[in-house]
């Protein structure tokens, strides 16, 4: 009996609790953070400045978090949802109002060291606020519709307000990532056949709505989805971010170009190569084997969560765990969609790899949550 | 944890999340194998496409401008070439403080202010890498300045290129013309446009030679591949293919006979043409009052351009083939010859000149108002009896005037590579009829007799039609000797079919124009037993003489204002045992032929003949002072040739 099999019986606590992390995880995290700074590195032509480096830094401020947050017992995340869900709508609100009268459509508070987007903190709080409303709610009554009714109230308060920002991107994620964790807890599935034939039926409203005094979302918003169908339509405007993004992905072939000779991205041709679009450069400097890579990593992830959460009889836990997990995927694979033209361009960026605090952020002390799920788990 | 919730129920949730996981997993896994199969498709399947597409946007073709080609005379003097021009560039992003290096750049080297304003205002419009051109035409001493400074002018960089050059200046303006940089107009005019003619300020031909042997000139563009980045800037060459420079081209003219002809008409509005009779080639070709092409190509001033087509002495106008006169008593050989052609007339017969003639009830004068009396067809010439051809021309009929004009080069255009050559006219019947709508009448072929009224013809003409009646042969002109090394066609011309005797009478006729004591050109011979001429003058008209003005007297030409004072004109051929050149003048509202054009012509003569100034005992004695002081005068004008003539050909 070694001391290590002792432990795993109890519940850990003090500084015991590193050992108990999911170190795979953190790994994964680090791996896939790496490509990005390698990745930066390229696109800005060899050299840390002005992205490799901020970057790292922000990594690191998020791994020292996430592990902050790891050590905090999970049930405490569970008692503050409520908080995190309200404050987040409440910095919502802000943006919504004050950030137009600042300077233009703003969407961020500049705290200084960073500027902070109210949206990227409402992704995960929605998830954590989703998860202990299904943790307090008896299981009885997860599909009558009174209690349908709640959560659907706090998924569609803050989408709506992301919407009117305009951020599509986001609101795609919170719509998505909330229903997720709705499915998972075990709502009826007819909520979601109607939902979803819903969905159909209000896209074809919004396609009726074009050109009328009623129209739904904004002109630019109807030309991404044009030039989304028919990016040939528009070879040098709206139609140049995903034609130079294909053609950045495609001339990567199986192995790439090598690192730093994509042309592509070394001569500006790729839009936003440091952000939303560092998928392409990765594609074209390292090809078929470099995506397929970050591919899987993803998918280790993915599947480190999964099973961390199917092993949690916690239920809050296990929903959040993978609620964050849902929302982690929602963020590549609505980019990596984007990027290879097979969504339009709504400005998700790719996890942990585009260059931006906010999100990096955000996403690690999401993963803070995870692992302290994974700590505190009952044993 | 809670004790509020069963196990049962704790169960049954459990069992619930884990199924639903476990599909969303699957759902989420299925999506990534969707990614990946797409990811696969478009950089397996379809990388040979995208690969080809990055390097369509990486690449980029620029042209290299090919060097015009040059044009050299007979004996290989430049008369058009191309020299290295310095302009200076700065490169916004490279400069930092452009003020800055714009002040120490002024500091060293004289800039033009409303220069820096214009180059200013292009770099606020234009992306900060490329170069903008602060001056153009900058000396060498001031390009090694600014290259010794370099460290403290950043941004700042010589460039060169070539640009046409007219070492001649003035003597060629109205052959060679000038080139400028491409216009929009220019480019409008032409289908399919050349891509080197897209490169800003490329310099084609706009007048003249340069225009009309454009595509020969121009060359073709060489290519270099340059790798550019998304906004366009040169990240570095790949390859390069040189053009193809244009063709050089030799013409048939000679630089010292050329500048003296121009030196010679002066001041005068006036045009000359030498003609080599055995082959057409065009020794000069002169047109006076000149300019300077250089000026255009550097882009005239508008007080330059003003004071140019101000001038009533058209100094613009190349009226050596462009101008076309009355060409007056010089077409009276036409007539002649038209009338032995038919046998209408022999040399013997005679008219009776009693100062006029009428025709239907119009008086018709003769220069001479007392008349000449009897006159055949030697005397004619010689004292230019008008009545004489009055009353020829009626005989023979404008049909066959004009049919003989046409045969000794008159009323066609000569097909020489220059702007707007004048056809000319050689007036009938149908043309009337066409053009005016009026029935010919007898007056207007009597007026065609003395090479007045309708009849046209410019100083090319004429000296074209001398060669002809100095040869019988159908000399054409030629201004091109050779594209390049490759010989053009010679002018020389076939036989005209005419009778020699018939010529030879005409001949006669002109060398007592020039040699008898009483011939009109008498004055302007040439001493020289080898080099006599036979000539014709010209005086003609260009206002209608009034019955209340012949009343009162004829008011005489130099009481005129300068509009409507006569033209003068001379045609000769020399030497006249063997004819070698042809000479054409047309002095502008000159005055009387033989005591204007034909001194000229002379002169003109005689420089040809002999390569240069003649001895002057080619002279008549009383002249000699006179011309000994001219040459002086002229020679002072001679362009310095010394390293340019090296023979190119």
């Amino acid at each position: 009996m070694s001391y290590l099999e002792y432990a795993v019986k109890t519940t850990p606590s003090g500084l015991r609790k590193v050992l108990y992390l999911n170190w795979p995880l953190v790994l994964l995290l680090t791996a896939v953070a790496s490509v990005g700074f390698l990745m930066l590195y390229s696109v800005s032509g060899g050299s840390l400045s002005p992205w490799a480096e901020p970057q790292m830094k922000r990594f690191g401020v998020g791994l020292i978090g996430m592990f902050v947050i790891a050590m905090v017992p999970v049930w405490f995340w569970r008692n503050v949802s409520g908080v995190a869900y309200g404050l987040s709508l409440l910095l919502l609100l802000y943006v919504e109002f004050f950030g137009h009268v600042g300077m233009g459509a703003q969407r961020w508070i500049n705290l200084g060291f960073i500027r902070l987007q109210p949206s990227e903190l409402m992704k995960i709080a929605l998830v954590m606020f989703l998860a202990a409303y299904y943790d307090w709610l008896p299981v009885k009554k997860v599909s009558h519709p009174l209690w349908v009714l709640i959560p659907v109230l706090i998924i569609v308060l803050p989408t709506f307000l992301v919407v009117k920002q305009p951020d599509l991107g986001t609101a795609i994620l919170l719509l998505t990532g909330g229903g997720a964790v709705m499915f998972l807890a075990g709502v009826h599935w007819a909520y979601f056949a109607t939902v979803i034939s819903a969905a159909v039926g209000l896209v074809w409203a919004v396609f009726q709505s074009r050109g009328t005094d009623w129209q739904l979302i904004k002109d630019y918003q109807f030309r991404r989805i044009d030039t989304f169908l028919d990016p040939s339509q528009d070879q040098l405007g709206a139609g140049y971010h995903i034609t130079q993004s294909k053609i950045a992905l495609g001339s990567g072939g199986w192995t790439g170009r090598g690192y730093m000779q994509g042309t592509q991205s070394r001569l500006n041709f790729l839009p936003e190569k440091h952000t939303d679009f560092i998928f392409t450069t990765l594609a074209e400097e390292f090809g078929f084997v470099g995506s397929v890579s970050l591919l899987a990593l993803y998918a280790l992830i993915m599947v480190f969560c999964v099973g961390s959460a199917m092993n949690n009889q916690n239920r809050y836990a296990s929903l959040l765990t993978l609620g964050i997990a849902t929302t982690f995927f929602l963020f590549f694979a609505v980019n990596m969609s984007m990027v290879m033209g097979l969504a339009p361009v709504v400005g998700v960026p790719l996890p942990l790899v585009s260059y931006g605090g906010s999100a990096m952020l955000v996403l690690m002390l999401a993963f803070g949550l995870v692992q302290s799920a994974h700590i505190h788990k009952p044993r | 944890m809670r004790s509020h919730r069963n196990a049962r129920d704790q169960q049954a949730s459990g069992r619930r999340l884990t199924r639903r996981a476990a599909l969303l997993g699957g759902a989420q896994l299925s999506f990534m194998g969707l990614l990946g199969w797409r990811m696969r498709h478009l950089q397996v399947d379809q990388a040979d496409e995208f690969r080809m597409l990055a390097e369509e946007n990486r690449i980029n073709i620029r042209l290299i401008p090919p060097s015009r080609g040059e044009i050299f005379d007979r004996n290989g003097a430049a008369i058009a070439s191309n020299e290295p021009a310095y302009r200076i560039t700065i490169v916004r992003e490279d400069a930092g403080d452009v003020d800055a290096v714009l002040t120490r750049l002024s500091q060293l080297i004289d800039l033009d202010p409303a220069d820096i304003e214009r180059a200013k205002a292009e770099m606020d419009r234009s992306a900060p890498f490329l170069p903008i051109t602060l001056a153009e035409r900058v000396s060498w001493e001031d390009v090694s300045k600014i290259a010794v400074n370099t460290p403290a002018l950043p941004g700042i960089t010589p460039d060169v290129g070539l640009s046409r050059f007219y070492p001649l200046a003035k003597d060629f303006a109205h052959v060679v013309g000038y080139v400028g940089p491409v216009s929009d107009y220019d480019l409008s005019k032409i289908e399919d446009p050349d891509q080197l003619l897209r490169i800003p300020r490329f310099q084609i031909g706009k007048v003249g030679l340069e225009a009309r042997m454009e595509d020969e000139l121009r060359g073709s563009a060489g290519t270099r591949r340059v790798e550019v980045n998304a906004v366009g800037r040169v990240m570095r060459e790949l390859d390069r293919q040189e053009g193809q420079p244009g063709a050089n081209l030799q013409l048939t003219t000679d630089v010292m006979l050329q500048n003296y002809v121009q030196a010679r008409l002066g001041d005068e509005s006036a045009a000359a043409v030498v003609i080599d009779t055995t082959n057409g080639d065009l020794l000069a070709v002169g047109s006076a009052p000149s300019f300077d092409p250089n000026l255009f190509v550097r882009g005239i001033s508008v007080s330059d351009y003003r004071a140019l087509t101000q001038n009533n002495h058209r100094p613009l106008a190349a009226k050596s083939v462009q101008g076309i006169y009355p060409p007056g008593s010089t077409f009276k050989m036409v007539v002649a010859l038209a009338g032995l052609d038919e046998g209408l007339i022999t040399p013997e017969e005679t008219f009776w000149c009693g100062g006029y003639l009428e025709v239907a009830n119009r008086r018709f004068h003769c220069w001479k108002r007392g008349g000449h009396g009897h006159v055949n067809m030697a005397q004619s010439l010689r004292e230019s009896c008008d009545v004489y051809y009055y009353e020829l021309a009626s005989r023979v009929g404008i049909e066959k005037v004009s049919a003989m004009a046409n045969r000794l080069g008159l009323g066609i255009r000569h097909d020489l590579p220059l702007s707007a050559v004048a056809a000319g006219l050689a007036p009938t019947k149908a043309w009337k009829k066409e053009v005016r709508g009026e029935d010919w009448l007898i007056g207007d072929t009597v007026n065609a007799s003395i090479g007045q009224g309708f009849v046209l013809a410019s100083p090319l003409q004429l000296a074209v039609m001398t060669a002809r009646v100095a040869t019988g042969r159908s000399v054409t002109p030629r201004l091109i000797k050779s594209i390049d090394g490759v010989e053009q066609p010679s002018g020389s011309g076939e036989s005209l079919g005419l009778n020699p005797t018939h010529l030879n009478y005409v001949r006669d006729g002109m060398y007592e124009v020039s040699n008898s004591r009483k011939g009109t050109g008498y004055s302007s011979r040439i001493i020289a037993e080898t080099m006599r001429m036979a000539g014709k003058s010209g005086t003609s008209q260009v206002r209608n003489i009034t019955a209340a003005e012949r009343a009162a007297g004829v008011t005489s030409n130099d009481d005129l204002p300068w509009e409507r004072r006569d033209h003068a004109l001379w045609v000769d051929f020399a030497p006249f045992d063997d004819p070698k050149i042809a000479v054409a003048v047309v002095v502008e509202h000159g005055g009387g032929g033989s005591s204007v054009a034909a001194p000229i012509a002379r002169d003109i003569t005689l420089q040809a003949l002999y390569n240069g100034d003649p001895p002057l005992d080619a002279y008549p004695a009383k002249d000699r002072d006179r011309i000994a002081e001219q040459q002086d005068r002229l020679r002072a004008l001679r362009p310095d040739l010394g390293q340019d003539s090296k023979s190119r050909a």
